[in-house]
């Protein structure tokens, strides 16, 4: 497909989809392969990287291994990131295109409730969220979820707004097909490109959002992440500044390589690129 | 006399992985002083090409490649960026197709008109304000002094046009560029325009570079006319000469395209029970209207009642905002009127829901405007034809023999249900929308301006395709047109609207040679170039051969 | 400005208020879901467990009344800024949040203008030199800050310029135990700021400048640009005058969407800092599981958001003349 041609060709985009695909594999199979708790003391704490080959990235404050901690991390902020960003797909495309699709007072009534969502400030929310629900991942993902939907829901609306009233849509409307077909079969298929790019983000988004909450100590206590890391080594970081410098790094390097992904995947899906029109 | 700009062996390339090489190729022609120099041609023909390169405007990604523009004894293909900025606006000027949109949405007018002065004179504030006021009453604004604060929003298309064509004449230039400047402006507001640029060419002695896709426009304005084929010129000459007397068999072919403004005799139908009736149709819009201010109402349809028969094409014609579109919309119920009766046959069909409704969306189908829009580029022609028709019940693989069988109709190769929207050129396209629409065996066929995003060549093959497919299939045709010349030739009978009225409806020929209403005489007389191709009753297009078309565009 | 204009800011205040009453109600039953009996909790800090004192509690606070009823209450309170007590420092949240709140203002605001100012001229000089090295330059420098969390850059940022070069104070907002006053304190307020404010600030200049950047590429190719070119304006002047002015309406637009999301951010650079602001108060909060003050901070956080986008909106006003028709 000429999709994957095009992105294939962005350099930068493939440096993107490589980090990640590290990640992922990391992600996947890192606990299987690497022998070794994120929370057993191994060794004494404090433990510079590069000093001991069995632990090659030191200890932290407890003499736990931080690789094992980096490996166990990669895996709940992929898989948060991931699982956030879908259940923000599934709340805010179907609300997105009921608004846009039927308009009126579905709309009015649907994008006032996405406008409260979108005043209130995403991330403190997300904190009262955690906090009153107890910390876990089920709560911090569905806390990040919560916040992530509005700009899903205004896009798809945007979308929708403006592919309802083309005119193969209205020929499908004489031929008289349902609202639920003209909705999956004529609209949602050509308002996926933009959806697609946006969830991208949205994923690196949410792994910040993740590190974030468990930086203030709201993260789940039976879960070793990069935020948690970064957060517990915060009070000792002059005295042991990597513990603090590696976590972070990982994070920004997943988040990097998923904008770049997501800057890639723009190009290659951008109408005015893609041959919308002959030639 | 002398020319004012020598146009020598210019030659502009085209990025590579385009559809040519050249965007145009060894184009020589003059401009002489005083002149109107129109240069016509097919969308994709280059004929806006060496305008750009004359005012900079070519993308950074196409380059004058040789040749040369000689004005003032300077090339400006060659000339330094500073000095051609001088001439800019200042001894050249440019205006646009768009008016919409090529005025800046933030600035006042007064300001916009000032900033010529601005960069070219070194008049203060006080007189730069007084000379774009007087520019105004010059170019016919009403309500000058209140035009100066507006902005670009609060004015029409046809105002904006005017305030275009202040600016560009701001300093006398010796040369006014004109791309397709009324394109964007219905007919009556184009012929305003057009007499307005004639006046002040006239008045000023200015030489003006008019470039259009319409013969009729050529016909009404130009002294001599350069034709552009694909980057080609084909012909130069006189505007008559070319006109009635064209040598190049592109030129022929494209002049042959446009219908004549008259309309042939037509046999008065023998069927007397309508297949749809339209009585007292009304549909208003408001627009706007939040918590403090009040809605805007505008009567899209007002009591509008006509009945259409079995066998006859029925024009709608008027100009944008006279509510054809919307009458035709209400009548294959993609919108609601608000009273009236919508009657197929004998039943109403006007409160229907969406189930009763099924059984009559088969009878009446529509062609859309846009080839490009009206096809979901997600689907395979097959598909899009088929769609329909399993819609209403019919089995998947029986749709699709049909759909292949209606590729025959409308003259595509059955080798194209298998391929994507994007594969095909506009008029290609076109013939899918109509095939789609036919799949569902209709008795009435609404065309919504089915033919106006097509080039003219084009135009005439699906005119004619349309006439050919209501006599074999007995289609009762309504078809909604803002182009009178091919309402003349294609409706047996037509429907004038204005502001949501039906103004006047008759024989297509009797209102054509004698309009009863004041409207119809206005729009009939704005048509340009009226008194040229108005006796050519020999040559109607559905004699000329349909164009073979090409078997794909790319395979 | 006219009354039209008017109307249309006084229908955005409107909006403004039900929106934060809205988010009022919402608050109220986040409270009531939060673990534990508020009654238990706090007679849990005051030491006493027996059902007498718990049920004078719940009499003192209202928490034997019917929901609605409670509602109500909490809600004419609000409206007479009373936002109830903390449970554990036993002083009004409103009192607490108001000493807070300047602090937070201070930064923010600072961040806000920052980002804006430095963000607007990294897009305008990428596109100006669209893909051009100056280009790439901007636009991977932005892309990195954009991937980079705010709270890990705030660490690094404070151990480099603070604990290791020792340049810039790296910890609170003014210095301790040294009191100043006058223009020596504005200065020591100034370098306490200089690094939250940046830190801070650096992740919407990303966002900024690549909005601008991809504004003023898409301005750039619109008719009038092309008009003003055909009147032979230098290129300089047609950035300024002609596609600048357009390329900030979106600009503007997500600054103020923004705006919440700098709130939010402020509390991990508060807490990195030591930063007295609401943000800070917040992570207090968090920690004692002070849910009444949690709340009303986000309540208050809220309320700037909507004042935020009040201010974008009337500025939206002023620059665009088109408002006044939409509705």
């Amino acid at each position: 497909m000429n999709i994957i041609k095009t992105l294939s060709q962005n350099k930068v985009a493939m440096v993107g989809f490589f980090v990640l695909a590290i990640f992922c594999l990391i992600a996947a199979f890192g606990p299987l392969l690497y022998d070794g708790s994120p929370w057993k003391m191994v060794q004494r704490p404090f433990l510079p990287p590069f000093e001991n080959s069995n632990y090659l990235l030191g200890t932290d404050t407890l003499g736990r291994d931080v690789l094992a901690g980096l490996i166990y991390g990669t895996r709940i902020s992929l898989l948060v990131g991931l699982v956030s960003t879908l259940i923000a797909l599934l709340i805010g495309i179907p609300l997105g295109a009921y608004a846009g699709y039927f308009g009126g007072w579905v709309d009015e009534l649907l994008m006032r409730f996405t406008e409260i969502f979108q005043t209130v400030p995403s991330f403190a929310l997300a904190i009262v969220i955690v906090a009153i629900f107890e910390p876990s991942v089920y709560s911090i993902t569905s806390a990040i979820a919560i916040v992530s939907w509005p700009p899903v829901a205004r896009l798809v609306r945007g979308e929708f707004m403006s592919l309802r009233s083309q005119e193969y849509v209205l020929a499908a409307k004489l031929n008289g097909q349902t609202h639920r077909n003209i909705i999956m079969r004529e609209i949602l298929p050509n308002s996926l490109s933009p959806i697609i790019v946006l969830a991208s983000l949205m994923v690196a988004t949410a792994i910040l959002l993740e590190s974030s909450l468990s930086f203030l100590g709201l993260g789940d206590p039976e879960i070793m992440s990069w935020g948690y890391m970064i957060g517990a080594a915060k009070t000792v970081v002059r005295q042991a500044w990597w513990l603090s410098f590696i976590p972070g790094l990982a994070i920004a390097l997943t988040v990097l390589s998923l904008n770049l992904l997501g800057e890639g995947l723009n190009e290659a899906l951008n109408p005015k690129m893609s041959g919308k029109r002959e030639n | 006399m002398k020319p004012l700009l020598q146009v020598e062996d210019l030659t502009i390339r085209l990025p590579k992985g385009g559809d040519r090489e050249f965007a145009i190729q060894k184009v020589n022609y003059n401009l002489m002083p005083g002149e109107i120099l129109c240069v016509v041609g097919e969308s994709g023909s280059g004929k806006s090409m060496t305008a750009n390169a004359i005012m900079g405007l070519l993308p950074k990604t196409i380059q004058v490649d040789a040749g040369t523009i000689i004005f003032d004894g300077v090339d400006l293909a060659s000339l330094e960026e500073r000095r051609a900025r001088e001439l800019r606006g200042n001894r050249i000027s440019m205006i646009f197709q768009e008016p919409m949109t090529a005025l800046n949405p933030l600035m006042r007018v007064a300001d916009q008109i000032g900033e010529v002065f601005l960069i070219h004179t070194n008049m203060n504030a006080k007189q730069r304000d007084e000379r774009a006021l007087a520019l105004l009453v010059d170019v016919g604004l009403p309500d000058p002094e209140k035009m100066m604060k507006a902005y670009p929003h609060q004015l029409s298309g046809g105002q904006r046009q005017r305030v275009m064509i202040a600016m560009a004449l701001a300093l006398e230039p010796a040369i006014l560029i004109a791309d397709e400047p009324t394109t964007a402006l219905d007919v009556t507001t184009q012929a305003q325009i057009l007499k307005l640029i004639k006046e002040l060419q006239e008045k000023h002695n200015t030489a003006v570079m008019f470039i259009t896709h319409d013969f009729g426009v050529v016909a009404e304005i130009a002294d001599r006319v350069v034709v552009m084929e694909k980057g080609q010129m084909v012909e130069i000459g006189g505007s008559d000469d070319v006109l009635n007397n064209p040598q190049h068999e592109y030129t022929k072919k494209l002049i042959a395209a446009v219908p004549p403004l008259v309309a042939p005799h037509r046999e008065a139908l023998l069927e007397v029970t309508p297949v749809l009736t339209v009585n007292n149709l009304c549909k208003t819009y408001s627009t706007g209207g939040g918590w403090f201010s009040k809605a805007r109402v505008v009567k899209a349809a007002d009591d509008v009642t006509f009945t259409l028969h079995r066998g006859e094409t029925l024009g709608l014609v008027g100009e944008s905002g006279s509510g054809k579109s919307t009458v035709s919309r209400c009548v294959v119920r993609l919108l609601d009127s608000d009273s009236g009766e919508i009657l197929i046959g004998e039943d109403a069909i006007q409160d229907l829901n969406t189930a009763e409704l099924a059984p009559y969306r088969k009878r009446i189908q529509m062609v859309f405007q846009d080839p490009f829009a009206s096809l979901n580029p997600r689907k395979t022609i097959g598909q899009i034809i088929a769609d329909g028709p399993i819609a209403q019940g019919m089995e998947p693989a029986k749709a699709l023999a049909k759909a292949a069988e209606l590729l025959d109709l409308v003259e595509l190769p059955r080798a194209a249900l298998d391929r994507y929207p994007h594969e095909f050129s506009g008029g290609q396209r076109q013939r899918v929308g109509i095939a789609r629409a036919l799949a569902h065996d209709p008795e009435i066929l609404v065309a919504d301006e089915a033919i106006s995003a097509l080039d003219v060549s084009v135009q005439a093959q699906i005119l004619d395709l349309l006439d050919t497919l209501k006599v074999r299939l007995n289609l009762a045709i309504l078809f909604v047109v803002h182009d009178l010349r091919v309402a003349a030739q294609v409706c047996d009978r037509v429907i004038v609207m204005q502001k949501g009225k039906v103004v006047e409806m008759g024989v297509t020929k009797t209102v054509f040679e004698a309009p009863s209403h004041e409207y119809t005489k206005s729009l009939i007389d704005s048509i340009p170039g009226a008194s040229w191709r108005s006796d050519l009753p020999d040559h109607i297009p559905q004699e000329g051969q349909p164009e073979k078309q090409p078997a794909m565009s790319s395979v | 400005m006219n009354l039209q204009t008017l109307l249309y800011i006084g229908g955005r205040l409107i909006k403004g208020v039900i929106i934060l009453l809205i988010i009022a109600v919402f608050n109220f039953f986040l409270i009531r879901a939060a673990p534990g009996d508020p009654a238990k909790v706090m007679a849990g800090e005051a030491g006493a467990t027996d059902e007498v004192f718990l049920q004078q509690l719940r009499e003192q606070f209202g928490l034997d009344q019917p929901l609605y009823y409670q509602l109500w209450v909490y809600i004419s309170n609000l409206l007479h800024f009373d936002m109830g007590m903390s449970y554990r420092q036993n002083i009004p949240v409103f009192d607490l949040i108001m000493d807070r709140l300047p602090a937070t203002l201070l930064l923010t605001g600072t961040a806000f203008l920052l980002s804006i100012a430095l963000g607007v001229l990294a897009g305008v000089i990428a596109s100006v030199n669209y893909k051009k090295w100056v280009d790439s330059l901007i636009t991977i420098l932005s892309l990195i800050f954009y991937a980079t969390p705010l709270f890990w850059l705030a660490i690094m940022a404070s151990l480099f310029f603070s604990v290791y070069l020792g340049w810039l104070p790296g910890f609170g907002m003014e210095t301790v135990g040294v009191e100043l006053s006058g223009w020596d304190r504005v200065i020591d307020i100034a370098l306490h700021l200089v690094l939250p404010a940046t830190t801070l600030g650096l992740f919407f200049t990303a966002v900024y400048a690549r909005m601008t950047r991809t504004s003023m590429i898409e301005t750039s190719r619109l008719d009038f640009v092309k008009t003003a070119i055909a009147k032979g304006m230098t290129p300089s002047r047609v950035t300024r005058k002609h596609v600048l002015r357009n390329a900030l309406l979106p600009v503007i637009t997500l600054a103020g969407i923004q705006a919440g999301q700098l709130i939010g951010g402020a509390v991990l650079t508060e807490t990195v800092f030591a930063w007295p602001g609401i943000g800070r108060l917040m992570f207090e909060a968090l920690f004692q599981r002070d849910y009444n003050l949690l709340l009303g901070v986000f309540f208050i956080s809220s309320a700037m958001v909507v004042l935020f986008n009040l201010i974008t909106d009337v500025i939206y006003c002023v620059v665009d003349p088109r408002i006044e028709l939409s509705k």
